[in-house]
């Protein structure tokens, strides 16, 4: 009885400690601060140890996908080794120390034998055969790992991990990509100045502005035979931020000459002219990201004075503000990516001088900022709609970072001064 | 007559030293006597003074020719000068100040004067927004200087525009000093620069 008296009033003045800083963070209009990272709600998973020359390799990267993927509590390795040595699984023990599943992998003949246990149910819940073809170590290899991790995790939590995926970027005017886990960077572009990368939805084409010395044009280049080509649809003057349409078969970017700069539609691989989609009377409309089903795209628009998001039916018409400012507000909001589940809009916007970026809600328009920390600036969303990666300061050199939305937990993807625009790619089924 | 009468018995006298000269292979007389002396160091003198003159004439002609040269250099370098004059920016801003017109009225004269000039109009911007937005915000900066000059009677097709974006500051600070001096248009002579007039006065 005591102790529920002394927990009610704990809880009270808990309650009337909380109010007030809730109060104080809902003054900015539709912007909720501060994030909820509650570890313990994820299922503990245990990958046992792998036999074979690779063994170690694959457990490692297994574990780490698992770990950046957010979704799932990686437990440690006390007594796994012991605990598997014995041949039977003991799931009592495994329950014991917290774990939900096992994950067990058998390597031979160029096949990981994959099976996932349900510790609670005392079971083998899923179990496949995946090939392992690859050169082991090699790039393809690594990406046939990481689908392996990507597959299991569904299997755990109903949802596809992200790690079979890489991140496009810009470093000193050459365009790089680079592993969701940070491994196997390369260069793809070579000298000038390349900037706004994008994947095609099949992860074979990458499409980048490239300065010239009559201005900026559209290159695409197929990764698969490393050949490049430039749209020529606008040629001259200012083409930049591509963004292919969902069906891969076109591409939308921004061009400009002397009146503003508008957004533009033209085949991605030849055959017909440009199609103007945005009428900005002299403004400037870039940085175009589709809705998933394609219907319509958010874009950076200064057409009010200064710039802000919108979105637009493909045809340009139907243009919506997204982004809420107030009249004679001078905020600065710019670059949207929409998410893969349609539902959000991620976007830089300027707070105390420094961008930070935010989300808008598509249904109600609720506003949450994501990051705090040094300048955050473009982001881009993985294809499970929870994790982003953009530009961040916070080191105080621009680097990339990835973030988890839903829980905070950040973690640094390059490691070379100078990392901007990233773009993160859809799931690589297979690696080009 | 008396300048005659003076001259014959000097020029007998010569003609007799010199036929004594001739005969005797005597020793150089002594030094003309003084009248003689003193007519010819004139004549020396006049020789002088006239080398002198034209000495100084040729020196004072160099010196109005390189005047004149420095003065013409002087003027095609203010024209150069005034014609690649970079221009500054408000933030996020295409409008062109007070300044950056009376900038762009002092390369209006010189274009008219160097009809063959071409130039490049390269819009740059400050670090601070959107890396892709600023191309489109430097295109328009680039722009609108075209504009401007287009206006005030020089042709189009003799001015192109290009943005570097935030690329290429010119200077390297995070701080409003660097930033002001980035948001900018800058002017090239991409073609007929080699031999600049300046415009006449």
């Amino acid at each position: 009885m005591q102790r529920t008296t002394i927990l009610a009033a704990a809880a009270a003045l808990l309650a009337l400690a909380v109010a007030p800083l809730r109060a104080q963070q809902d003054t900015t209009r539709g912007v909720r601060i501060g994030l909820t990272y509650q570890p313990g709600t994820k299922p503990g998973v245990v990958v046992l140890p792998i036999e074979g020359p690779w063994g170690d390799s694959v457990q490692t990267i297994l574990q780490r996908d698992f770990d950046f993927g957010d979704r799932i509590e990686v437990l440690g390795q006390t007594n796994a080794t012991a605990l598997a040595s014995r041949g039977s699984i003991n799931y009592g023990v495994w329950k014991t120390m917290g774990a939900a599943a096992l994950v067990q992998v058998t390597l031979a003949n160029g096949t990981a034998r994959v099976s996932v246990h349900d510790v609670a149910a005392r079971r083998v819940a899923e179990a496949r055969d995946f090939p392992l073809s690859a050169t082991p170590g090699s790039e393809d290899w690594r990406m046939a790992v990481h689908g392996i991790a990507d597959e299991v995790e569904r299997w755990i939590t109903g949802v596809r991990g992200i790690a079979e995926t890489r991140v496009l970027y810009v470093r000193g005017g050459r365009v790089y990509v680079i592993d969701s886990d940070g491994y196997g960077e390369r260069a793809l572009s070579q000298g000038g100045t390349a900037l706004s990368p994008t994947w095609d939805p099949s992860g074979r084409y990458v499409a980048y502005s490239q300065f010239g010395s009559r201005g900026t044009s559209i290159v695409v280049r197929d990764l698969a035979s490393a050949s490049t080509r430039t749209l020529t649809t606008t040629p001259g003057g200012l083409n930049i931020t591509p963004a292919f349409t969902p069906d891969g078969k076109s591409i939308v970017y921004a061009h400009g000459e002397e009146d503003g700069t508008d957004l533009y539609l033209a085949p991605a691989f030849g055959g017909g002219p440009a199609r103007r989609i945005t009428v900005g009377r002299g403004t400037d409309n870039v940085s175009p990201s589709f809705a998933p089903d394609g219907s319509r795209l958010a874009f950076t628009s200064g057409r009010a004075g200064h710039p802000e998001v919108y979105t637009a039916d493909v045809d340009g018409s139907n243009v919506e503000l997204l982004t809420p400012f107030n009249f004679g507000d001078q905020n600065y909001r710019s670059n949207p990516d929409w998410s893969p589940d349609g539902r959000l809009i991620a976007f830089q916007s300027r707070i105390d001088g420094n961008f930070q970026i935010m989300t808008i809600t598509l249904r109600d328009r609720t506003v949450k900022q994501l990051t705090s920390e040094g300048v955050n600036e473009d982001p881009s969303w993985a294809p499970d709609g929870r994790h982003l990666v953009f530009t961040s300061s916070r080191t105080g050199v621009k680097e990339l970072f990835v973030l988890d939305a839903e829980s905070g937990r950040a973690r640094q993807l390059t490691h070379g001064a100078g990392a901007r625009l990233a773009a993160w790619s859809r799931v690589l089924g297979h690696a080009f | 007559m008396t300048g005659k009468t003076r001259l014959v018995p000097a020029v007998l006298i010569g003609i007799v030293a010199l036929a004594a000269c001739g005969k005797k292979q005597a020793p150089a007389p002594a030094p003309a006597p003084a009248p003689e002396n003193a007519d010819s160091l004139a004549r020396e003198q006049a020789r002088r003074d006239s080398i002198a003159r034209a000495e100084q004439a040729r020196q004072d002609s160099i010196a109005r020719a390189q005047a004149e040269a420095d003065r013409q250099r002087a003027a095609r370098e203010a024209a150069m000068k005034a014609l690649t004059q970079v221009i500054y920016f408000d933030f996020d801003s295409d409008v062109l100040s007070d300044e950056a017109k009376s900038a762009l009225d002092a390369k209006i004269p010189v274009l008219n004067a160097n009809t063959a000039v071409k130039i490049r109009i390269a819009g740059n911007t400050d670090e601070r927004g959107s890396d892709e937005y600023n191309l489109a915000l430097g295109q328009r900066r680039a722009a609108s200087a075209k504009r401007y000059l287009s206006q005030h009677g020089i042709a189009e097709d003799r001015i192109d525009v290009i943005s570097f974006g935030e690329e290429r500051p010119a200077a390297q600070g995070h701080d409003e000093s660097a930033w002001s001096q980035n948001r900018r248009d800058e002017f090239e002579v991409t073609a007929g620069g080699d031999n600049i007039q300046a415009p006449q006065q």
